[in-house]
């Protein structure tokens, strides 16, 4: 039995995000999948390249239209509905982009959805975090009918690259809602690692006490080529931007290292980090949960010992 | 007259500790304190502000569950929304019905604005907005952590992973909230007794012609893997020769 499998490219218009290689891991695990991956974009002809190229792609498709310079999920939803009767999935990342945007999908195909897809055990079975990742839940879909699915990329390794896909453009003439309009968006500039596919990542929590604070973690994650995150409550009490944010309601991660500074360790915020290989906890409060998760703790003031840390490092 | 809808839904509380069931058919609810999902309160205050800022008149809640969801309806009565709407079912109720009973009540009240939570903190499937605003085929604007609106369009700022993203979408249209949108108000005493006098009426799927028809078969519930215990360090040079150790660094 075959699969035929969709994957919603996400990109910047010239870059291929790293989310949509960890679909295509995802995808290789149903069992037949041919996989196919659609690009949505004004010229697509530079991510088509990158995702042809990922080992495991059958097939590259291009959608473009003036209309879709950004990924407004009620302009793209009607134009991936268009092409999506040969396919029996229909998958994008679990990002905030794949989240908008395919559940939009999944309405108008009338399907259900699976939400962040940790494993696959059949082309029809899946397993996903609940409640937090406090459960995890096995659910199954019926063999008949299309199932939209959104893939919780901490869970997969990108697909590595090698491939050489063919590349196709579809033709799509659907009329497109104008009701939805990209006023701006504002994103720090910064020479780090992305936060959700950096090796190493220190976080910090409400401790650091001020955004002042935060400078001792970005200088220390500079001399370990790290990028930074932070907690909820950093986050609330405006000391770091909120694309830093990690649990829950934030960044999902899985790097090798994931350091906790002055982070008590909620467990909206332990959801987020619990694929990081290595979790270094270091904080006042020896009580703090974060040190129930945690393989190495560090109980003293992070004020001190960042500095040394970092001290340490620089000698080598 | 200008109303907003609000949908919310009865969630075990934030703060509880999630134990599974040892038959893994679910987790343990027996005992367990129930609230409104912390999103959807935040949608509700949103209403509430908009409403007091004198924007709109009425602020509907409406929820689609079991009997037990009116207690959920009564702190939203008592937290300031004018009437509740009641859409009585049993068992799972997915994404898909939420968002197509939320739309026969669209098609009753005819609300400028539905606020939804982002997603709900049990299942956290994070679908019934945006399968709404699909089958209502007006915009939608996730992850809201500003709102500002002007005469037939809505400007919302999103909380993407990217940053910050502004859209501007025509009314009406569908909103769901992420954390930073606002505060809830704390609900007082005199405002619980008024709430019981508010409207709250109960309808059922099969009324509004809604067939509950569950796609996804919940197999089974399993607790999470444990993390090893791991190891305490006494100072930096001890945790930087750890680190070392497992070639992490």
């Amino acid at each position: 039995m075959s699969s035929h499998v969709l994957i919603v490219a996400e990109h910047d218009g010239t870059r291929l995000n790293a989310s949509t290689a960890k679909c295509v891991t995802c995808a290789q695990g149903i069992p037949g999948a041919q996989i196919t991956i659609v690009v949505c974009a004004v010229d697509a002809s530079a991510v088509a390249a990158q995702a042809a190229a990922l080992s495991g792609v059958s097939r590259v498709l291009c959608i473009e239209n003036a209309a879709n310079g950004h990924a407004l999920a009620a302009v793209w939803a009607p134009q991936l509905l268009a092409i999506a009767a040969p396919f029996s999935h229909v998958l994008g990342p679990s990002t905030t982009f794949g989240k908008d945007l395919m559940a939009r999908i999944a309405g108008l195909l009338g399907a259900p959805q699976v939400s962040d897809i940790m494993a696959i055990e059949s082309a029809t079975r899946f397993r996903r975090p609940v409640y937090a990742g406090n459960a995890i839940l096995t659910v199954e879909s019926s063999a008949e009918g299309k199932l939209v699915g959104t893939v919780r990329t901490a869970s997969f390794e990108a697909a590595a690259g090698g491939g050489a896909a063919p590349i196709e453009k579809a033709a799509v003439s659907v009329e497109l809602p104008t009701h939805t309009r990209f006023v701006s968006v504002s994103a720090a500039k910064s020479d780090r690692p992305d936060l959700q596919t950096a090796r190493r990542v220190i976080s910090g929590g409400r401790a650091l006490g001020s955004a002042e604070g935060f400078k001792l973690l970005y200088s220390l994650a500079d001399k370990l080529g790290a990028a930074v995150g932070a907690s909820r409550a950093a986050v609330d009490a405006g000391y770091a931007p909120n694309e830093m944010q990690v649990g829950q309601t934030g960044k999902i991660i899985a790097p090798e290292l994931y350091v906790a500074v002055g982070i008590s360790g909620a467990i909206q915020h332990l959801t987020g980090i619990k694929d990081a290989r290595t979790i270094v906890a270091i904080n006042k409060d020896s009580e703090a949960p974060i040190f129930e998760v945690a393989d190495i703790g560090l109980v003293g003031d992070l004020f001190q010992i960042i500095p040394e840390i970092e001290r340490l490092v620089g000698a080598g | 007259m200008k109303r907003i809808l609000v949908g919310i839904k009865r969630v075990v509380d934030y703060n509880v500790r999630i134990r599974v069931k040892p038959d893994g058919s679910g987790v343990v609810t027996d005992g367990v304190k129930m609230s409104i999902n912390p999103f959807d309160e935040i949608a509700l205050e949103e209403a509430l502000r908009i409403k007091e800022r004198g924007v709109v008149e009425e602020v509907i809640v409406a929820t689609v569950g079991p009997a037990d969801c009116q207690q959920q309806l009564r702190t939203a009565l008592a937290m300031g929304a004018d009437r509740a709407l009641h859409v009585q079912a049993d068992g799972v109720v997915e994404p898909l019905i939420a968002a197509r009973a939320l739309l026969k009540l669209i098609e009753r009240e005819q609300p400028l604005l539905v606020i939804l939570g982002k997603q709900a903190i049990d299942d956290d499937n994070g679908q019934t907005g945006q399968v709404l605003a699909a089958l209502w085929n007006r915009p939608q604007a996730t992850y809201a952590s500003k709102i500002e609106l002007s005469a037939g369009t809505a400007r919302v700022t999103r909380e993407v992973d990217a940053g910050l993203e502004t859209l501007e979408v025509d009314l009406p249209a569908v909103i769901t909230t992420d954390l930073r949108l606002n505060e809830p108000r704390y609900v007082k005493l005199p405002d619980i007794m008024k709430a019981k006098k508010k409207p709250l009426d109960t309808l059922t799927l099969s009324a509004l012609g809604v067939e509950q028809r569950q796609q996804l078969k919940l197999v089974r519930f399993e607790p999470p893997p444990q993390r090893q215990k791991g190891i305490r360090v006494q100072d930096a040079a001890e945790l930087l020769a750890a680190l070392k150790k497992k070639g992490v660094l």
